[in-house]
């Protein structure tokens, strides 16, 4: 684990887990810590603003831009547990700022998008840890988000934490790849199609036999809507409360 | 119906009429897309295409070391055409002329097709066979030339299927992938002999067989034909070279047979050399059909007395392609190829099928297209640019390398500012109201505690059906209510001494706080309408 000089991290905690999955960042506290890190939480971040910007609404967006860069200026390592809002600030971040033509902005934002890592990255590439002392003796499932494949793109650092958490099995989700249907707004817009394929992610989910979803809390809050009206009985849960538990803290 | 109607022969029309109504006019997409997805046929005709394909595709890809390396020179090539368009169309100009074939320019769909009439008429001919193409569906080239007394004959089997079924393509590669073989049979039973050769009576639903009826109807048509109409899939700026890609043999006997040839082709479709053919024919079989090779790769490349067309007529297709170019975002829709990847693999096309996007232009490069050739308009073109999760999944099988999502979010954009220049919707008072408040933490954090209320009133964890527009989510699916602490108070109650205070912004001004609680209480107003 890390030694002496303790790696100071910035909590990106996302205003969808700030209200709705406060477990999450609580989590992710409360595994930083054990891993020896020290967490701050600047509290004037908000959001990542995606919900605004995969609107169309550019000019509202903005402002979560900004208030991200005045958050976190400053620090070596932001961390956020949310892959989607952290593959938003990554990549639409620059986006608005270019729109905006703020060229000042536009180099805050990519000083910070380059010390910013999603939960995973961060314990795989800078902690190096892939095993992190978790204990979880269930049958889980795993769903990886379309934003964490696609934009945020972490690869299987999920799937080698998972594999190293003692006690948990993993059984693969079948067309695991395909998206949820959430998709933000879409699920509003678009709410035939969005629950159409919500529901053949949750028949995937339930034909796993698993106890557990394991998947990021937009996609959670869609595929556990579903799995929820079903009685389905399989519960969801995000990957840092996977990994903040231990032996002897049995859920 | 009348016979009129059906456009059976004696009535004024040549040829099968296509549904009534133009595109255009068609619903949004959600209306469009509610409809389809009761569709359960549609629905498992599309599943099983689709993941076949999807299937194949993924294997004859991921076989190639350097596929990569292809998509990104696919992706250099086609970006550099778009940089230096006109260099590269008065390029083919002079060299399709040595070559022998006369150019014409359209600036629209009407000009080209008034261009094809013309030409047509001066052959003294009054049909034409056609070899499948997208810019000819997109200036409804058939429905011109019907109108001028001229038959157009489409000899691609899944596009015959399409015609004499009144219908319209619903894919770009697959026109017919929402028939079902039985319905094929039905068609060519009931509508071929009206037309041309009829099919046997003993006609089963076999491909092999439906296959053999096609070709017998067809062979007539090429046999008799005087002018043959194309578009391309390349054409090279260098050589002045056609170049059709295609997998049923059709399109050679209609570029080879008929004494005339023309070619309608979008302008975006120039390519600079010969040599970039090597990228571009690895890319788009494998992408389209999921082959190595495609089984008939025809170029024409010059008048030659005695062999092949002894006339060639190139038209070349603007409508609307310039001013998608001066857009440098939105102008990376014109690398497309037409190889249906990107159709193939969206979650969303495959519960919907091609009709419910209104456009010939179906599935994600559809949504990101038509939007810009058509404008915004009509309904149906505001709503394509949403007709998707942002899944990213096109994007990443796309063999050029279009940034779909990065595209549909662009458009969207243009679509909310247009709308907010004409007038204020309830959509644009709440992401207004929320922008204002995601600006600041503190503003946030306000919020979020008249949010706890609601869990602490209704004492519950999560809620079942609800009005609307909370139906649009609750119908489905649950939503749990937020929990009664938000992570920013547990922090602040659990570790906040621990950490820098001077790094907050500060405390909300009192006016800060009274326009937030406004705000708050307008949302719930909102939602309780
Ligand atoms: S956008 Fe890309 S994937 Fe879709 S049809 Fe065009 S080239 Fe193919």
């Amino acid at each position: 684990m890390m030694s002496e000089s303790r790696t100071t991290v910035a909590l990106f905690a996302t205003c969808i887990n700030d209200v709705m999955f406060p477990d999450t960042p609580k989590a992710t506290v409360l595994l930083l810590e054990r891993l020896g890190c020290r967490v701050e939480f600047p509290e004037a971040q908000s959001c990542c603003g995606q919900m605004f910007t995969n609107t169309g609404y550019y000019k509202e967006a903005l402002g979560s831009v900004r208030s991200f860069v005045t958050a976190f200026a400053g620090y070596d390592y932001i961390v956020s547990p949310s892959p989607s809002c952290l593959g938003s600030v990554r990549e639409q971040h620059p986006m608005l700022a270019e729109w905006a033509g703020d060229k000042g902005l536009w180099r805050e934002v990519e000083a910070v998008v380059a010390r910013s890592y999603e939960l995973t990255e961060f314990l795989v590439d800078v902690l190096g840890l892939t095993d992190v002392g978790a204990y979880f003796p269930h049958k889980v499932t795993y769903h990886p988000t379309c934003h964490s494949l696609r934009v945020a793109k972490i690869g299987d650092r999920p799937q080698r934490l998972l594999r190293q958490v003692k006690g948990l099995t993993l059984v693969p989700l079948p067309d695991a790849e395909q998206c949820c249907g959430f998709g933000g707004t879409f699920s509003l817009k678009n709410p035939d199609v969005s629950t159409s394929m919500a529901a053949e992610k949750a028949r995937n989910v339930t034909s796993t036999g698993a106890e557990y979803l394991v998947t990021d809390n937009p996609c959670r809050l869609n595929i556990g809507g579903v799995l929820a009206r079903s009685k389905s009985g399989i519960k969801t849960i995000h990957l840092a409360e996977v990994l903040a538990e231990t032996e002897g803290g049995a859920r | 119906m009348t016979a009129t109607d059906l456009g059976m022969p004696g009535s004024s029309r040549r040829t099968p009429a296509p549904p009534a109504g133009r595109l255009i006019d068609s619903p949004p997409f959600p209306v469009a897309a509610k409809q389809y997805l009761a569709d359960s046929q549609l629905r498992a005709n599309l599943h099983h295409a689709t993941s076949t394909i999807r299937a194949k595709r993924a294997r004859v890809t991921a076989e190639l070391p350097n596929w990569e390396q292809l998509r990104l020179a696919g992706e250099a090539v086609k970006d550099r055409v778009a940089r230096h368009l006109d260099y590269y169309l008065e390029e083919l100009e002079q060299n399709l002329t040595a070559n022998g074939a006369h150019v014409h320019w359209a600036a629209d769909a009407a000009e080209a097709n008034q261009i094809v009439v013309d030409l047509v008429r001066a052959k003294g001919v009054d049909e034409v066979v056609k070899v499948k193409s997208m810019v000819t569906q997109e200036i409804e080239l058939n429905e011109a030339l019907e109108a001028a007394g001229i038959a157009a004959w489409e000899t691609d089997l899944a596009e015959l299927i399409v015609q004499l079924g009144h219908d319209r393509p619903s894919h770009i590669l697959v026109p017919a992938i929402h028939r079902n073989r039985a319905e094929v049979r039905e068609i060519f039973l009931r509508e071929m002999k009206l037309y041309g050769r009829a099919a046997p009576d003993s006609l089963d639903d076999e491909p092999r067989h439906l296959a053999a009826a096609a070709r017998q109807h067809l062979r007539d048509k090429f046999l008799r034909a005087k002018v043959g109409i194309s578009g391309a899939n390349f054409m090279v700026a260098e050589t002045g070279t056609l170049v059709v890609v295609e997998s049923e043999g059709n399109g050679r006997m209609c570029l080879t047979l008929p004494e005339t040839l023309i070619s309608v082709t979008g302008i975006e479709k120039v390519i600079p050399t010969a040599a970039d053919l090597e990228v571009f024919l690895q890319l788009l079989p494998r992408s389209s059909t999921g082959e190595r090779m495609n089984p008939y790769t025809s170029m024409w490349s010059g008048v030659r007395p005695g062999d092949g067309p002894q006339e060639v007529h190139v038209v070349l297709v603007d409508n609307g392609r310039s001013r998608v170019l001066a857009d440098p975002i939105g102008r990376k829709a014109l690398r497309c190829i037409r190889c249906s990847a990107c159709m193939n693999i969206c979650p969303v096309y495959e519960r919907v099928g091609g009709h419910a996007y209104g456009s010939v232009y179906p599935g994600p490069i559809g949504a990101i297209l038509t939007p810009q050739l058509r404008g915004t308009a009509a309904a149906i073109d505001r709503s394509l640019p949403f007709a998707s999760t942002l899944c990213g999944a096109c994007a990443e099988v796309c063999p050029v390398r279009i940034p779909i999502p990065d595209l549909l979010v662009h458009l969207r954009h243009r679509v909310v500012d247009e709308r907010k220049r004409s007038h204020l919707g309830l959509e644009q008072a709440l992401m207004k109201g929320g922008g204002w408040v995601m600006a600041s933490g503190p503003r946030f954090g306000l919020l979020e505690r008249a949010g706890g209320l609601v869990q602490r009133v209704t004492g519950r964890e999560a809620v079942g059906p609800l009005p609307w527009p909370a139906s649009l989510w609750t119908r489905a699916r649950d939503l749990p209510l937020p929990p009664e602490q938000t992570f920013r108070q547990w922090w602040r109650a659990n570790r906040d001494p621990l950490c820098h205070p001077e790094r907050s912004e500060g405390s909300l001004r009192d006016d800060e706080a009274t326009t937030v609680t406004s705000v708050t209480s307008a949302s719930a107003e909102a939602a309780a309408e």
